[in-house]
């Protein structure tokens, strides 16, 4: 399907038929601004300690936001303002944003600030961007992501800390001596980050585990998922529709240019994986999970009046959002589920309204988990007081360009890839409304309705 | 103690037959036709998923019905050629299997009866234990006494982590011991030293320490709510993965043997050694000596039937433990702790039906030990909670000391810091009356004083709204004293907490002739949410438990005022099964309040409430020796040294209020009698007046919140078992030494002079 579904969009026939295919109302709102989505960018996103495991995480941004200005041709000072997420903080660059957006040459008259909101801090970006253009403070903003798991701070234990910080206030030999003899082979074990909730201490590898099995989701349907992500990351990669993604010239090493974990490989190879967290009969695996990732992501927005007025064309409207969230434990991951129906009955919408659909694929078994959520009458009445289900997206639009389960997922940096592949998407097959949606850590979600830019 | 019942089969020869047939095949037929209950099963990919799920029950228990049915369908999966391994499963969220019934051991007429049906449980989990197939056990839930014996004997034991699955041997605490293999099994499974631990505790054990010990195999997480409801959903789910594990050990894919670590191996090479299991005997033995003053049969009983089956094999055991359990469950031991049992569960229910309104936000006055106490246990169970002080100072102690609780059970990982936080949350500490508006209820744990109490009184139903409830914590003071200050009588009721409030679990409601029916439901509606064990009993100066403790102090005192040491006092009560000394009793209570209560009762109640010398306890707290509090009692505290130290201060008082010892009436025993009499005595006579709506609370009262010795069952089984009549001549001898501090009510004397007029059945 997904074949003739290419070849199709480069048929110049069909390109015309598409152009007249617009017989759904448009998402404007008199009184409410439009706001567009100039273009988006994004660096390779690479498995952590690899190409870019000797940089940071501003290096990482920096090229992004270079990338961006590289795409657009957008004059350094003509930006307003730039809003940046990340999750796991470097923290010699805990506003990294500014840092990165020095580094990438903007004025430095251009303020930037850093979210955080797990893994749809970009989303957050981008929304803070929308919002600082709607309440008229801002017309042009950059927002962006980045994560880079290479590197994450390792801390010493509270104890040893504790006594290095007294060190620095001892003031006599003796004093620092004594602090210094205090310290205990135990002080001296490190403090790792986890990717676990704090209020819960579950990791989420295992919170998506048990969320599979309460959904009766099997490995085998997880591994299909997995190997269809794979299949069609590839295929999205092979065909040139990857287009977001920018060179990359790492310093001491080689240009990136390409994702470089997309792995397409053979239920077989798949069934022979171990489960990783829930051990032994668990059933989210490495190879169904999204892996660890270095990257970083940038967008352009702007008020649609500003757009036009430098000249650009812009892909597409940035339309409703909304932002749930509900039990970090036994529902950590269900963020799509509960805010799909909710952006759809903002914008006055329907699921069979939406052409194009872009979730975050944190775990195979957490997408399938939502789509039977979603399915599920009895889980819309009994979880989230809504009268129906909203349905679960067909798969013939779903992610099919592959998703964070093979193009990569660093934290902060997916929402943006998301929202830019929606954009995309539209373009090229025809569609007017797209779907974002996302889970994130904390028990958060997010949701986004995008309106493809007229032609 | 949450559910105690262990394992009996049917009578015991059928079942024995019935199971012993095995693999003929020919026993299907009849029991096919009839239609199951309480055990079915299906086959699933030569699995045989065996659901137990009792439909009269809230547990699941081994009970007759329960038993014939297992056996019956264990007999068909056997002679089914297809089925290469089973799963044993309950369909009950919340229970595997809680035990077996109790009321068959108590239709018992003789030990031998009760070994009787013993050996036949035990010979049915030998032959599971010996299964050709092997046997999953899936646990969600309680799985205790013969349930745990009942899994113990599969070949493999998966346990969900829920919160609600507890694995543990509770029977010592019903005076009894684990009949069914249990002495036999478990220290093979667990080791030696874990096994008495278990045994000797009957602590309840959560899944993962179950798995650590390797008390089960393997651990399933529970699961949120997903196409079903969670609990429905993690049931399921649990089975899936035990069928999976019982393919996996038809196909030796999975091993029931885990590899030993070095300190195993070393461990199992020490208990090898004869001399030293020898001296693990005898160290747990002293150890339990000392602990239950030799007053508890069961725990010995434990340790001879755990030597005997390790030193001389399998068959003696198994025959030490149904013998013993025979012994035990003949005593009066064991029948005074199964009574406190079922009162307890009696005491755990609203016999006042629904309240009108569910209390949904709650105030606290005064943020002292009690207050702080009350609030803990109120936000814990996520009702909103306000402490209120009137000083900052008092405040913040009051607020520390609820975190410190809650905090606590972080360390012991009961709680997580996040539910911690959580917890706090609902509490708000201040120091005005904010939010009372909105209150239903309010709880006052202000300074026992009538004045002060009328003030708070007069204040709160100024600001709280009509249906809001005031309930007063006092030890002794008259309720309807305090409620002539109200304007709302019928909203008004004692509820009198014990120190420490999270770890005591009794609460005494107290009701006036005014209090209405939907407030007193409302306050035990309260406190069966806090997790209390609850009495409803009348108003009186002392009410019910604070009464029968006070002639018990008071015969303290003058016992320490005709020279014996507090130490020799403690030692005396605690030989009589008393956990606490009634010296260290009283300065657990404090010295102050004692001489209050003792003063205030004394009054009500005249000379019957003489003994001791109340100026003893006013000259102490004179001194300031208010007891632990202020760190000087009839002890010194604080000292590091485990030993505790006779406070010479109080000594010197003592001595100055020097009484003769009338040597007819003080010999060791004479003493203990002295003190235990006049507790039930008065106990007595608060049922004889109505205090008491019966003999159950009088029990429950007694041992829950006063520590009356638990092998006695409360004052009331006491005196059953010890019969009335005995403790009239007893009461008769001493009273005519000190008076009428030891007449025996009218009540007690009917009991004595009619054998057959008993307080329980």
């Amino acid at each position: 399907y997904y074949t003739t579904l290419t070849s199709l969009c480069d048929n110049s026939t069909f390109r015309w038929t598409i152009k007249h295919s617009f017989s759904k109302k448009t998402l404007a709102k008199p009184g409410v601004k439009n706001i567009v989505l100039v273009d988006g960018v994004r660096t390779p996103f690479l498995q952590s300690g690899t190409t870019y495991a000797d940089l940071m995480p501003h290096d990482l941004a920096r090229a992004a936001l270079q990338g961006l200005l590289n795409r657009t041709g957008l004059p350094k000072d003509a930006v307003d303002y730039i809003v940046y997420g990340t999750v796991i903080q470097e923290v010699k660059t805990s506003n990294v944003a500014r840092e990165a957006a020095l580094g990438a040459g903007f004025s430095d008259k251009t303020p930037a600030h850093t979210v955080t909101m797990a893994c749809i801090s970009s989303n957050q970006a981008m929304t803070t961007a929308v919002g600082l253009i709607a309440a008229g403070q801002c017309d042009a903003v950059v927002a962006g992501g980045v994560e880079f798991m290479s590197d994450v701070p390792i801390r010493h234990s509270r104890k040893m800390r504790k006594t290095m910080l007294s060190l620095n206030k001892a003031k006599t030999l003796g004093a620092r001596l004594s602090l210094l003899g205090s310290i205990r082979l135990a002080h001296l074990s490190p403090e790792l980050p986890a990717v676990a909730e704090f209020s819960t201490a579950e990791t989420m590898g295992h919170s998506a585990d048990r969320l599979a099995a309460a959904f009766g989701v099997s490995r085998l349907e997880q591994d299909e998922f997995a190997l269809r992500s794979h299949t069609l990351a590839k295929k999205a990669q092979d065909g040139g529709m990857l287009s977001d993604v920018i060179s990359f010239k790492v310093p001491g090493r080689d240009i990136v240019s390409k994702d470089n974990g997309i792995r397409p490989a053979t239920m077989e190879q798949l069934a022979k994986l171990k489960p990783a967290f829930i051990k032994p009969h668990g059933t989210v695996t490495a190879a169904n999970s999204s892996f660890l990732t270095d990257g970083a992501s940038a967008v352009l927005i702007m008020s649609e009046e500003k757009a036009l007025a430098m000249g650009y064309k812009p892909k597409a409207y940035l339309r409703d959002f909304v932002y749930v969230s509900q039990d970090p434990k036994d529902q950590l991951l269900l963020g799509p589920t509960y805010a799909t129906p909710k952006v759809l009955e903002k914008s006055g919408l329907t699921l069979n309204d939406i052409d194009v659909f872009e979730f975050h694929e944190a775990f195979a078994g957490q997408i399938m988990a939502n789509l039977k959520a979603m399915e599920s009458d009895w889980f819309a009445q009994t979880y989230m007081g809504r009268k129906t289900k909203v349905g679960a997206p067909p798969m013939e639009k779903f992610n099919t360009w592959g998703g964070s389960l093979s193009l990569g997922h660093p934290f902060a940096a997916t929402g943006c890839r998301l929202v830019t592949t929606v954009a995309h998407r539209l373009q090229k097959e025809g569609g007017q409304y797209g779907l974002v949606a996302a889970c994130a850590a904390g028990g958060q979600g997010h949701a986004m309705v995008i309106e493809a830019y007229p032609q | 103690m949450a559910s105690v019942r262990l394992l009996v089969t049917r009578s015991g020869c059928t079942a024995l037959k019935a199971i012993t047939g095995h693999g003929q095949r020919s026993l299907s037929v009849s029991s096919a036709v009839l239609a199951r209950t309480h055990v079915s099963y299906e086959v699933k990919d030569n699995v045989a998923v065996v659901r137990i799920n009792d439909p009269t029950s809230k547990v699941n228990t081994l009970g007759r019905h329960m038993q014939a049915e297992l056996v019956e369908v264990i007999n068909e999966i056997w002679g089914n050629s297809a089925v290469k391994s089973a799963v044993l499963i309950s369909s009950k969220p919340g229970s595997f299997i809680a035990g077996a019934d109790l009321n068959m051991f108590q239709a018992c007429k003789t030990a031998e009866e009760v070994s009787y049906l013993l050996q036949a449980g035990q010979k049915m989990f030998e032959q599971i234990e010996k299964s050709p197939i092997p046997f999953v056990a899936a646990i969600n839930g309680s799985c205790l006494g013969g349930g745990l014996e009942f899994a113990i004997a599969c070949q493999y034991r998966i346990a969900t982590k829920s919160k609600k699955t507890i694995l543990g041997t509770p029977e010592v605490m019903l005076g009894l011991l684990p009949g069914a293999g249990g002495t036999q099994r478990l220290p093979k499974m667990v080791g030696l030293p874990a096994a008495f631990d278990m045994m000797l505790t009957g602590r309840n054990i959560k899944a993962d320490k179950a798995k650590k010990m390797g008390l089960v195999h393997q651990l399933v997480e529970p699961l949120g709510p997903g196409l079903k409801s969670a609990e429905e959903r993690t049931i399921e789910y649990l089975e899936e993965v035990a069928v999976d594990f019982a393919k996996g050990l038809t196909g030796k894919k999975v091993t029931v043997e885990k590899k030993k670590g070095l300190m195993q191996k070393v461990q199992d090479f020490v208990m090898g050694l004869p001399p030293v299991r020898k001296q693990i005997y005898k160290t747990v033995h002293n150890k339990v000596m000392k602990q239950s003053k030799g007053l508890y049969p069961a725990p010995l009983k434990i340790i001879e039937c755990v030597q005997t089956g390790i030193e001389k094999g399998n068959a003696a055991g198994y025959l030490s433990e149904s013998e013993n359990f025979g012994k035990l469950a003949m005593t009066s031991v064991s029948r005074a702790l199964i009574g406190l049992f079922y009162g307890q569960v009696a005491c755990k229910k609203n016999h006042f039906g629904q309240p009108e309104r569910e209390v949904k936000k709650l105030a606290v006055l005064g943020a002292g030990l009690m207050g702080a106490g009350i609030a803990q246990v109120t936000i814990d169970k996520g009702v909103a909670t306000i402490l209120k002080d009137t000083t900052e100072e008092g405040l913040a102690r009051g607020q520390q000391q609820v975190y410190k609780g809650l905090n606590d059970k972080t360390k012991k990982k009961s709680l997580t810091t996040f539910e911690r936080d959580r917890i706090m949350s609902l509490l708000s500490g201040q120091l005005d009356y904010r939010g009372f508006e909105n209150a239903d209820m309010v709880i006052e744990a202000v300074f026992e004083d009538l004045s002060i109490k009328h003030k708070v009184v007069k204040e709160v139903e100024a600001v709280i709204p009509p249906h809001c409830i005031f309930a007063t914590n006092t030890s002794a003071l008259p309720i309807k004293d305090i409620a002539a200050a109200s304007k709302r009588p019928e909203k008004l009721i004692g509820m009198h907490y014990f120190s420490p409030v999270d770890k005591m679990q009794l609460l005494e409601i107290i009701t006036t002739s005014k209090t209405s029916k939907d407030t007193t439901a409302s306050a035990v509606a309260v406190g069966l949410k806090q997790g209390k064990v609850i009495i409803v009993v009348g108003d009186g100066p002392g009410f019910y438990t604070t009464r029968c403790l006070a002639p018990m102090l008071a015969e303290a005192v003058r016992a320490l005022q005709e020279g014996v040491g507090p130490k020799k006092l403690d030692s005396l009560t605690t030989g009589f099964g008393f956990p606490v000394g009634a010296a260290t009793l009283a300065d657990e209570v404090g010295i102050d309040v004692a001489a209050h209560v003792a003063e205030d009762l004394g009054k009500a109640f005249g000379t019957r409430f003489g003994g001791g010398n109340v100026e003893v306890l006013k000259m102490m707290v004179q001194k300031g020796f208010k007891g632990r509090k202020s760190g000087k009692g009839c002890y010194v505290y604080g000292a590091k040294s485990k030993e505790k130290k006779v406070n010479s201060g109080a000594e010197d008082i003592l001595k100055s209020f020097k009484l003769t010892a009338p040597p007819a009436v003080s010999a060791d025993e004479d003493i203990q009698y002295r003190l235990v009499s006049r507790f039930v005595n008065e106990a007595v006579l608060c049922l004889q007046e109505g205090i008491l709506p019966d003999p159950v609370q009088g029990d429950i009262g007694a041992v829950f919140g006063l520590g009356f010795p638990p092998c006695l069952g409360g004052p009331f089984r006491f005196v059953d078992s010890y019969g009335a009549d005995k403790l009239v001549q007893k009461m008769k001898h001493f009273e005519e030494a000190y008076g009428n501090q030891f007449t025996p009510c009218q009540l007690l004397l009917d009991h004595a002079k009619d054998s057959s007029k008993r307080f329980h059945k």
